[in-house]
C-alpha cells in the first residue's frame, strides 16, 4: 500500500489521480444491473455533495448522519462530511424510534441524509424533538413529491448546490481537505449494548487507518479485491471495509440490490473477501439444509456421502494429521460434484478470506464451511478496537480460537479472565461520557467485558461474557454462551437462551427455525396456522427433544462441562425480536431483561410443573404493541451421568 | 380535490349490453377526467366487469358509444383499443404462471415493440437494441413495486398477493394513459391492501395514469378516488365525490347497507 495519508479524504485524491476512470470504487445493483462508479466518479459525486453540505452551513466539527441501506450515496454523504472536516455518526436503519432520538440528540447531529422516503418519515416524526436537526437530505426521490418543507432537500439538489458553491469559492474543497489531521474524529460509531443507553464510540482516522494497515500486514489485501456492502452501515465492520479499506486499499465494494436479493447479488460479483456475522454463516446452513432436504434422492445421496468425506479431511487437517490417499481422491472427486458447485451456488466461488466475528461461533457450522474448501476464520474485535483485533494465520486456524493478535497489539487477560487489549486501533473514549470511558480504559488497555483464555500457541479464546460465565448451586462451571451455541448449530433452532445461575441444573429456553421446522412440519403433514402454533405441537416438541439429547451427549464428552447438562426444556412461543428489547440490533441475547420479562417461565422451569401459561407484549416496527397470550409446554431430558 | 380540466379523457355515453335475458349494462354513461381515480362500485352482479370489459373491447355494446381522447372505441377490437394506451388488470389473476415475474411484465411492452416475431427471435441487431431500451422500463416498474427479489421466480410459484402485483406491474409497464384495475386488492389482507393502495396513489400522481379501480373495500375506495360510480343491476344509480356517495339514499339502500354512515 504505501499508503501515508493521514485521513480519509487525503487518501480519496489519491486514488483519484491513481486510478481516475480506470478502476471501479463502487457498484451498485439498479434496475437489475449492476452500475459502476469509477474512482472519478466517486470523489466528483463526493466533492459536489461535500460542497453542497457547505452551502448549507455545514462546518468542521458538525456531525452527519446517515440512514438506510447500503447506497453509494450514504458512503459518499459519509465522506463529505469527512472532507469538511465533520463526523458521521451512522445510523441503523431499523432502529425504533427511541433509540434513533437518542443516538441523534446526544450526537447533536445536524444533517441527516436518508435513503427513502420511510427513513426521511422516521426523521420527520423526530424533528420537533430533536431540535439540534437542522436538515433532511434523501437519494431515493420515490414518494416524496409531497414533502416540500424548506429543510428537506434530495441528494442531487445538495449537489447542484455544490456545484455553484464551487464556482463562487474555487480550491475551497482541497484547502479543507488539507486541513485534516490524522487525530481527527473519523467516526462516531454507537454500541447497541446489552444495557442501558447506546455508547457513542469515538474513533480517529488513524485509529481506523493503522489499524487497517495492521491488518493489511497480517493478511494479504489486493486492490482488486470485491468486497459485498451488505452489513449494517451503523456496524463498525461496515465502516472499515466499506470506508477505511475501500480507500487505503483501493478495492471495489458491492451494494445488492435489495436485502432480500444479498445472496443472489453476491454469486453474481464473486467476492474475494467477505465477512459475516455468525448469524448468517448459521442462516445458509440452514437453507443449504433445508434445500438438500427437497432435493433428488441421488442428490442427497451424493451430498451426504461427500460432506462426510469433507468433514474427515478437515478436522485430520486442523489437527495437522496426514490425509491418506483414498481420502485425498475422493476429496478431489467431491471438489468436482459437490464442493465447488456448492460454493459457486453461494457465490463463495472465489473468496480468499472468509471471516465470522461478533459472537462464537458453534465448531460445527465452523468445520462445514472450512471442509467446503471456504477460507473461513474467526477473529475478534471490537467497535472500541476499530474492529479485528486478533486474526487466525492460514497455517493456524484453528476451530475454537479466534486467532492472535495483530502486530502491534497486545492482548492479556485481567482480574476474572476478563480480555485486555492495547492496540492502535483502540478508541479515543465513549462521546460525552466520561465515566464509561475510565471504565473501559484502564492503563491504556481496553477492559472487554469478555471473559477468555490464551492457549499454548498464543491463540485467544473467548468462552463468554465475563459476566456470565457462571456456576451452578453444586460449584459446577456453567458458559450459557457455549451450549446455547451447540443448541443452535440444530437447523431446527433458531435461539435458546440457557438458565442455571446458582440453581441445581441447567435449562433452556428455544426459539424454533420457523423456515425450517415449518418445512419439516409440512413433510410430515403437521398442520399449522402461526408461529406459536408450530411451536407448541408435541411433535415439534419431541424433534427438539433429540436436539437437546445431542447437545448433552457432547456435553458429557467435555469433561469439565459435564455437570452442565441441560435438564428441563420448552420451546418459546414467539421469537426473540430486538423491536421488543429481548436481543441487541447485532442479535446478542439481553439476558437481564429477558430474566426480568419471562420471570414466570423460568419459576415454572425449576419447578415440576408440565406447563405454565404466559402473556407477552409484542412490539411492531412502528411503536404499536400488543398483547399475546399462550400455554407452554415444558420438558424433561435425561442427563447423562458417569456410570463406573 | 379537483382534477377536471377540460374535455373527459374517456366518455362512455349510454352503453346497453345484454346476455341472452339478461341485461348487464342498461344505459350506463359516465366520464374520466385527465389524472383522476375513479372507483365503479356495486353489488355482485352489478355490471362492473362488464363496464371495464366494455371499454378496454373485449366485449362490443349493442347500443352506445365509447369515446377515448376524442376517438370512437365503440367498434375497435381490444388489441387496437390496448395500443391507444389503455391498459387493465384482471379479477382473477392472468398471469402467464411458467415465465418469470420478469418476462411476464415484459409482456406488457410487446405492443410497443417494432420488430416482427422472427426478428425478436433470431435476436440480433435492432431486436436485441430494442429488447434492452424495453427492459429499462420493465425494471424501472420492478423497482417501482420493489419486487427485485422476485424477478427471475416463475410467476405460478408466488404467493396470490405478489401475484396481484406483479399483474399491476404488467399493467404499468405498457405505460398506459387510463389504467383499468378489476378489484386489485380482492382477497388480500390488510397490509397488502396499503401497499397496493400505495401504489395506486403513486401511478396516480408520479406517473400521471388514469386510473379506473372496481373495488370492494369501501374504506379504500372513500380514500383514494376523486369521483365515484355506482352500479345497481345494469344501472347507474350514483355518481360523484366520496362524501357524496357515502351520503346518497340510494346507495346506503343498495349497497353499502346502514353500517356506512359514519
Amino acid at each position: 500500500m504505501g499508503n501515508t495519508h493521514g485521513t480519509l479524504p487525503q487518501i480519496l485524491l489519491d486514488n483519484v489521480r491513481k486510478y481516475h476512470e480506470d478502476k471501479v470504487a463502487i457498484r451498485e445493483k439498479d434496475l437489475g444491473i449492476w452500475q459502476s462508479y469509477s474512482w472519478a466518479d466517486y470523489y466528483g459525486n463526493t466533492k459536489k455533495f461535500a460542497l453542497g453540505l457547505a452551502s448549507l452551513g455545514f462546518k468542521r466539527g458538525d456531525r452527519l448522519s446517515v440512514i438506510g441501506d447500503n447506497r453509494p450515496q450514504l458512503y459518499w454523504a459519509q465522506v463529505a462530511a469527512l472532507c469538511l472536516g465533520g463526523i458521521p455518526v451512522p445510523l441503523y436503519q431499523d432502529a425504533i424510534e427511541k433509540e434513533l432520538e437518542y443516538i441523534i440528540e446526544h450526537s447533536e447531529a445536524k444533517f441527516i441524509v436518508a435513503e427513502d422516503q420511510e427513513q426521511v418519515d422516521k426523521m420527520l416524526a423526530l424533528k420537533e424533538k430533536v431540535p439540534s436537526m437542522e436538515m433532511i437530505i434523501y437519494d431515493d426521490p420515490r414518494g416524496m413529491r409531497h414533502y416540500n418543507q424548506p429543510f428537506i432537500k434530495s441528494f442531487t439538489e445538495v449537489q447542484a448546490l455544490g456545484l455553484k458553491f464551487e464556482e463562487d469559492h474555487p480550491g475551497f474543497f482541497e484547502q479543507e481537505v488539507q486541513k485534516g489531521k490524522a487525530e481527527d474524529t473519523v467516526l462516531i460509531a454507537y454500541t447497541s449494548g446489552t444495557t442501558g443507553n447506546p455508547k457513542g464510540v469515538v474513533l480517529t482516522h488513524s485509529n481506523l487507518l493503522t489499524n487497517v494497515r495492521l491488518i493489511a500486514k497480517a493478511e494479504e489485501y489486493w486492490d482488486s479485491d470485491q468486497v459485498m456492502a451488505y452489513l449494517p452501515m451503523a456496524w463498525i465492520g461496515d465502516s472499515i471495509y466499506s470506508l477505511a479499506m475501500l480507500l487505503d486499499i483501493g478495492f471495489t465494494i458491492n451494494c445488492p440490490e435489495a436485502a432480500t436479493t444479498v445472496m443472489r447479488d453476491m454469486r453474481e460479483v464473486g467476492p474475494t473477501v467477505i465477512f459475516c456475522p455468525p448469524r448468517i454463516w448459521e442462516n445458509i446452513l440452514t437453507s443449504i439444509r433445508v434445500k438438500m432436504e427437497d432435493a433428488a434422492w441421488i442428490k442427497q445421496k451424493m451430498y451426504a456421502f461427500f460432506i462426510n468425506v469433507a468433514q474427515q479431511v478437515s478436522s485430520k487437517q486442523l489437527r495437522r494429521q496426514r490425509v491418506s490417499l483414498r481420502l485425498r481422491l475422493l476429496y478431489a472427486l467431491g471438489e468436482f460434484f459437490v464442493y465447488g458447485p456448492l460454493r459457486d451456488n453461494l457465490g463463495m466461488r472465489k473468496i480468499r478470506y472468509a471471516y465470522t466475528a461478533g459472537a462464537a461461533l458453534g465448531p460445527e457450522v465452523f468445520q462445514f464451511y472450512r471442509s467446503l474448501g471456504i477460507n473461513l476464520k474467526q477473529v475478534y474485535g471490537l467497535t472500541e478496537t476499530s474492529a479485528m483485533c486478533t486474526y487466525q494465520p492460514d497455517d493456524e486456524v484453528k476451530l475454537e480460537t479466534v486467532g492472535i493478535p495483530l502486530p502491534a497489539t497486545e492482548i492479556k487477560i485481567g482480574e476474572g479472565g476478563e480480555v485486555l487489549i492495547k492496540s492502535p486501533g483502540v478508541f479515543q473514549g465513549y462521546y460525552k461520557n466520561p465515566e464509561a470511558t475510565s471504565e473501559a480504559l484502564k492503563d491504556g488497555f481496553l477492559c472487554t467485558g469478555d471473559a477468555g483464555i490464551i492457549d499454548k500457541d498464543n491463540h485467544l479464546i473467548i468462552i463468554d461474557r465475563a459476566k456470565d460465565v457462571s456456576t451452578l448451586a453444586n460449584g459446577t462451571i456453567f458458559a450459557p454462551q457455549f451450549i446455547e451455541n451447540k443448541l443452535k448449530f440444530s437447523p431446527y433452532i433458531k435461539e435458546a437462551i440457557t438458565l442455571g445461575q446458582g440453581k441445581e441444573y441447567v435449562t433452556a429456553m428455544v426459539n424454533i427455525d420457523m423456515q425450517s421446522v415449518g418445512n419439516w412440519a409440512e413433510r410430515k403433514n403437521i398442520g399449522y396456522t402461526s408461529y406459536a402454533d408450530l411451536s407448541q405441537k408435541p411433535e415439534v416438541y419431541d424433534l427438539i427433544f433429540n436436539e437437546v439429547k445431542k447437545v448433552n451427549t457432547s456435553l458429557y464428552n467435555e469433561e469439565q462441562l459435564r455437570g452442565a447438562q441441560i435438564k428441563r426444556y420448552l420451546i418459546l412461543h414467539k421469537e426473540l425480536d430486538p423491536d421488543d428489547a429481548e436481543v441487541t440490533r447485532t442479535r446478542k441475547i439481553r439476558r437481564g431483561f429477558i430474566a426480568k420479562k419471562y420471570a414466570e417461565l423460568i419459576d415454572a422451569l425449576y419447578s415440576d410443573k408440565k406447563d405454565v401459561d404466559v402473556e407477552t407484549k409484542i412490539t411492531y416496527e412502528d411503536g404499536r404493541t400488543t398483547n399475546i397470550r399462550a400455554s407452554l409446554k415444558i420438558r424433561e431430558v435425561e442427563i447423562f451421568q458417569v456410570t463406573q | 380535490m379537483n382534477k377536471k380540466n377540460g374535455n373527459p379523457m374517456l366518455q362512455v355515453e349510454d352503453i346497453h349490453i345484454s346476455f341472452g335475458v339478461l341485461k348487464a349494462l342498461n344505459g350506463v354513461s359516465l366520464e374520466i377526467h385527465k389524472g383522476e381515480i375513479l372507483a365503479i362500485i356495486g353489488p355482485n352482479g352489478a355490471g362492473k366487469t362488464s363496464l371495464v370489459n366494455v371499454i378496454n373491447g373485449v366485449y362490443h355494446p349493442s347500443r352506445g358509444h365509447i369515446f377515448f381522447e376524442d376517438k370512437d372505441l365503440t367498434t375497435l377490437s381490444h388489441h387496437h383499443i390496448a395500443s391507444l394506451g389503455i391498459a387493465r388488470t384482471f379479477q382473477n389473476v392472468a398471469l402467464f404462471k411458467g415465465m418469470t415475474v420478469l418476462d411476464n411484465i415484459m409482456v406488457g411492452r410487446n405492443l410497443k415493440m417494432g420488430s416482427n416475431f422472427f426478428a425478436q427471435g433470431i435476436y440480433w441487431g435492432f431486436a436485441q437494441r430494442e429488447e434492452i431500451r424495453h427492459r429499462q422500463v420493465v425494471e424501472k416498474v420492478i423497482d417501482w413495486l420493489e419486487i427485485e427479489h422476485i424477478r427471475k421466480t416463475p410467476a405460478g410459484m408466488l404467493p396470490y398477493g405478489l401475484q396481484k402485483r406483479v399483474e399491476l406491474g404488467r399493467a404499468l409497464a405498457a405505460e398506459p394513459k387510463l389504467l383499468l384495475l378489476d378489484e386489485p386488492m380482492a382477497g388480500m389482507n390488510l397490509e397488502e391492501k396499503e401497499d397496493i393502495a400505495r401504489f395506486i396513489l403513486d401511478a396516480n400522481e408520479e406517473l400521471e395514469t388514469t386510473i379506473a379501480l372496481i373495488e370492494h373495500d369501501m374504506g379504500v375506495v372513500m380514500d383514494i378516488s376523486d369521483q365515484v360510480v355506482v352500479l345497481d343491476y345494469g344501472d347507474k344509480i350514483a355518481e360523484g365525490p366520496p362524501e357524496k356517495i357515502r351520503n346518497n339514499e340510494k346507495v346506503i339502500k343498495a349497497y353499502l347497507g346502514t353500517s356506512a354512515k359514519k
